[in-house]
């Protein structure tokens, strides 16, 4: 019915968040430069508005797409109220209990596999860093 | 039906960016992962039919699966024009800005 706003609305925050790590990210890189701490490690860590976008391309994509089979199923329309189960109130009630439900289950398991990546990504990060480091010695 | 489709050009999307790399010129990547965001999200949608629907889940008319089928494939073409759209805006390799304005976005 309207499941695909609880992804879209965490999408528009993780994008703000996004955002604001990235500015962050960019005024602190020549700080470090600066004060010539860059390590090899920092060098191969992948920064966390990257891993931060991964979030925002499968949350909005994801959301995109759910939101254009709700137009093929008639449950979003073009025009006001633009959800066919706001227009009444019994429909709206349901429409609500599935928000809570299937909604929040999918963005609750989008950000789950996101979690599993960027864990996994880092892990691999980490071993080839230490594998440079060998070679080094 | 919507949800294998889904889950098969996510796959095979993956394969192309695992191919592709260390190059990202083609942004495989975002596809892909706009592909496994709209499965993760259908598998849950199935996970809630299954639950409401039982066994007949698995069962569906040759009719309604057309009809997802036909859905699903929708979906994929949505989802390549929105990478299309997004490929040629950032245009990673400054080919596009070089044809039309004579210069690259390097």
């Amino acid at each position: 019915m309207a499941c695909f706003l609880v992804p879209t609305a965490e999408a528009v925050v993780t994008t703000v968040m996004t955002k604001v790590i990235e500015s962050k990210e960019k005024t602190k890189l020549p700080e470090e430069k600066a004060e010539n701490e860059i390590s090899v490690d920092a060098s191969v860590k992948i920064p966390l508005s990257r891993k931060m976008k991964w979030l925002n391309n499968m949350l909005w994509g994801g959301s995109a797409l759910l939101a254009f089979e709700h137009v093929w199923h008639g449950e979003v329309v073009p025009y006001f109220p633009f959800l066919t189960a706001a227009g009444d109130p019994a429909s709206a009630a349901e429409m609500l209990h599935e928000m809570a439900t299937a909604g929040v289950l999918m963005a609750v398991l989008v950000t789950a596999v996101w979690g599993c990546m960027v864990v996994t990504a880092d892990y691999l990060a980490k071993k080839a860093s230490q594998a440079g480091k060998v070679e080094e010695k | 039906m919507t949800l294998l489709t889904t889950v098969a050009a996510a796959i095979i999307c993956t394969i192309l960016w695992y191919r592709n790399l260390p190059g990202n010129e083609m942004r495989l990547g975002t596809l892909s992962l706009m592909f496994w965001g709209a499965s993760v999200m259908w598998f849950v949608d199935a996970i809630f039919g299954y639950m409401e629907d039982g066994m007949a889940f698995f069962n569906p008319d040759l009719s309604d699966m057309l009809n997802e089928f036909y859905l699903g494939l929708s979906v994929v073409s949505l989802g390549l024009i929105i990478w299309l759209v997004i490929l040629l805006i950032k245009d990673p390799r400054g080919v596009l800005k070089k044809a039309l304005f004579g210069k690259s976005s390097k």
